[in-house]
């Protein structure tokens, strides 16, 4: 297709955390200016800057993308803020990749941040208005209706426990314990605490759900000439997809999402993929939600339909298993600032296939992983797959 | 970057921060008023529901019947102007049982929202609503249902024009 090599060459990321004290353009700072750092680069050298941040209630700041420029470097540059829901965190190094491997740049920025503490008292209410508002909105919805609605149904579908999808919030917990940005990492959690959380949204409960965040995160990308020059270990990106369902969300059958399986088969063709389960050493689904990733990991093909949780069972999905799945500790152990959450997924792959992830990282010298993220209203899929 | 110098910038703040007076802060509040044009499918929608009836679009091309009503069909993208009445009846595709408002306000008896599957319209195509009149820890997915409409007087052409859904007697 006469695309470009193109590669991460750095990245950053701030603590994740319930509140900060810095403003959002000055956490898009630390994080730019930390991914900078890491490749020993500075602005100028910065051809132009791709953002991502989720809705504008959160921060609540019309127009954030502009607001945030001066922190993320946007200033005096080719500047583009891209948004697609909660999947933007995977879609931003997506506008990054084609910004380099369309020969247009040669070094890129790409910064995503939320700042959802702001939202008094609580950024739930914000969510409120991605229901239809004449169709839903008149029956005062949640958002946890929409995770709630989709885990039974998935769960039903499949014959499913709630105690093997706590599992997963388990894991995740626990790996985070060993990120030094995490907000929620808890090495002692057990499937017990899960079970025992308040129940908000009947099959949701507290520990089911990933903690509302503030948080930054940047990562530096290079086209192949300019990647070799600056370092010994360019990370490329070899696949990247996106897809979108219906906005009609319940016209279509909530226990799979096809959406997210288009999105990978879109990069795995790219990445020259056939056998994902083969063939992706380290996965970073998208887990806002403990039942989240197994439904993603099925999308994703690495696991049959409602078999993905076999996966927590056996040890697949462990650190030290065949499968790492969320060695980062996820959203549900990292914390979740929307777009920031997804790009901490990217950088996680960064620093693993780098060999670079400290007390996280997976054994055994990992080639290959695949990060994904998942937005809008339960539709978008975004997939990026990375190797060295 | 090593993995032993890694430094994570950012700075965490605690609810004590802001009870001590430590930090400073603004706060505002955003009234932002709207009136939606409901258009031409919802329109009708809204307007059907008013006369008591749950209306639907069929798309001739793709042989689909699709609710609520809408002038395109996603599938093919032709215009999908065939509306059809549906039946104000139907399946529990999936339901929750929520314990919280959408303010985060704590509630001891839970809501009932749900994805109903409306007779007449194609397998699989429902739409959002509440179940009542029924023990919460008896709904099942896939429990047969019927709308309780309010009195025709009190009506508005507002999706609230159904109360919520309730186990149908046949059950």
């Amino acid at each position: 297709m006469g695309m470009r090599k193109v590669a991460v060459i750095g990245a950053g990321m701030t603590k994740f955390v319930r509140r900060a004290l810095e403003t959002p353009k000055e956490l898009a700072w630390q994080a730019s200016h930390m991914a900078l750092q890491s490749c020993e680069l500075t602005m100028d050298d910065i051809e132009a800057v791709c953002l991502g941040t989720a809705p504008d209630s959160f921060d609540g700041i019309h127009m954030n993308g502009e607001y945030l420029s001066d922190g993320s470097g946007g200033w005096n540059k080719p500047y583009m803020r891209s948004y697609v829901g909660g999947g933007t965190g995977v879609f931003v190094p997506i506008q990054g990749w084609y910004h380099v491997a369309s020969g247009l740049f040669d070094v890129v920025l790409v910064v995503a941040e939320e700042k959802m503490s702001s939202y008094y008292p609580h950024a739930q209410a914000a969510f409120l208005t991605i229901f239809d508002h004449t169709t839903e909105r008149p029956l005062k919805p949640n958002l946890l209706w929409i995770f709630a609605l989709e885990m039974n149904r998935y769960m039903t579908t499949y014959g499913i426990s709630k105690e093997d999808i706590a599992r997963v919030s388990v894991q995740h917990k626990r790996n985070a314990a060993h990120h030094p940005a995490a907000l929620l990492g808890d090495a002692e959690i057990t499937v017990e605490d899960v079970l025992k959380s308040e129940v908000l949204a009947w099959p949701v409960q507290r520990l089911d759900v990933s903690p509302v965040s503030d948080g930054a995160v940047a990562i530096v990308l290079a086209a192949e000439h300019v990647a070799k020059r600056l370092t010994d270990k360019p990370v490329w990106i070899e696949g990247v997809g996106w897809h979108l369902d219906t906005s009609y969300w319940t016209n279509r059958d909530l226990a799979y999402p096809r959406y997210v399986e288009y999105a990978a088969r879109m990069a795995y063709e790219m990445a020259g993929i056939r056998e994902p389960r083969k063939e992706i050493h380290i996965a970073e689904p998208y887990d806002p939600f403990d039942y989240k990733a197994l439904h993603h990991l099925e999308g994703l093909q690495l696991a049959e339909r409602g078999q993905a949780v076999q996966m927590y069972i056996d040890g697949t999905a462990g650190r030290n298993g065949d499968l790492p799945i969320c060695p980062s500790g996820g959203l549900l152990g990292v914390g979740n600032p929307i777009a920031a959450a997804g790009l901490m997924k990217v950088a996680e792959l960064f620093w693993q296939l780098r060999g670079e992830a400290g007390e996280r990282q997976v054994p055994g010298r990992p080639r290959r992983g695949l990060a994904q993220a998942w937005g809008d209203l339960m539709q978008v899929g975004t997939v990026v797959i990375m190797g060295r | 970057m090593s993995s032993e110098k890694i430094e994570f910038p950012g700075t965490s703040l605690s609810e004590k921060d802001f009870e001590k007076g430590n930090i400073l802060y603004n706060t505002d509040e955003m009234h932002a008023e709207f009136a939606w044009d409901t258009g031409v499918g919802i329109g009708s929608y809204l307007a059907a529901l008013k006369d008591g009836v749950i209306l639907g679009s069929y798309c001739s091309t793709c042989r689909k019947t699709v609710v609520p009503p809408r002038t395109v069909c996603e599938w093919c993208f032709r215009p999908m102007n065939h509306y059809v009445p549906l039946h104000d009846t139907g399946k529990i595709m999936t339901f929750s049982l929520c314990y919280v408002t959408w303010d985060v306000q704590r509630i001891k008896e839970p809501l009932i929202p749900a994805v109903i599957e409306i007779d007449g319209a194609s397998s699989g195509h429902g739409i959002l609503h509440l179940v009542n009149e029924v023990d919460p820890q008896l709904v099942r997915i896939g429990m047969r249902v019927q709308a309780v409409w309010k009195l025709v007087e009190d009506r508005q052409g507002a999706i609230t024009d159904i109360l919520y859904f309730k186990p149908s007697e046949e059950a």
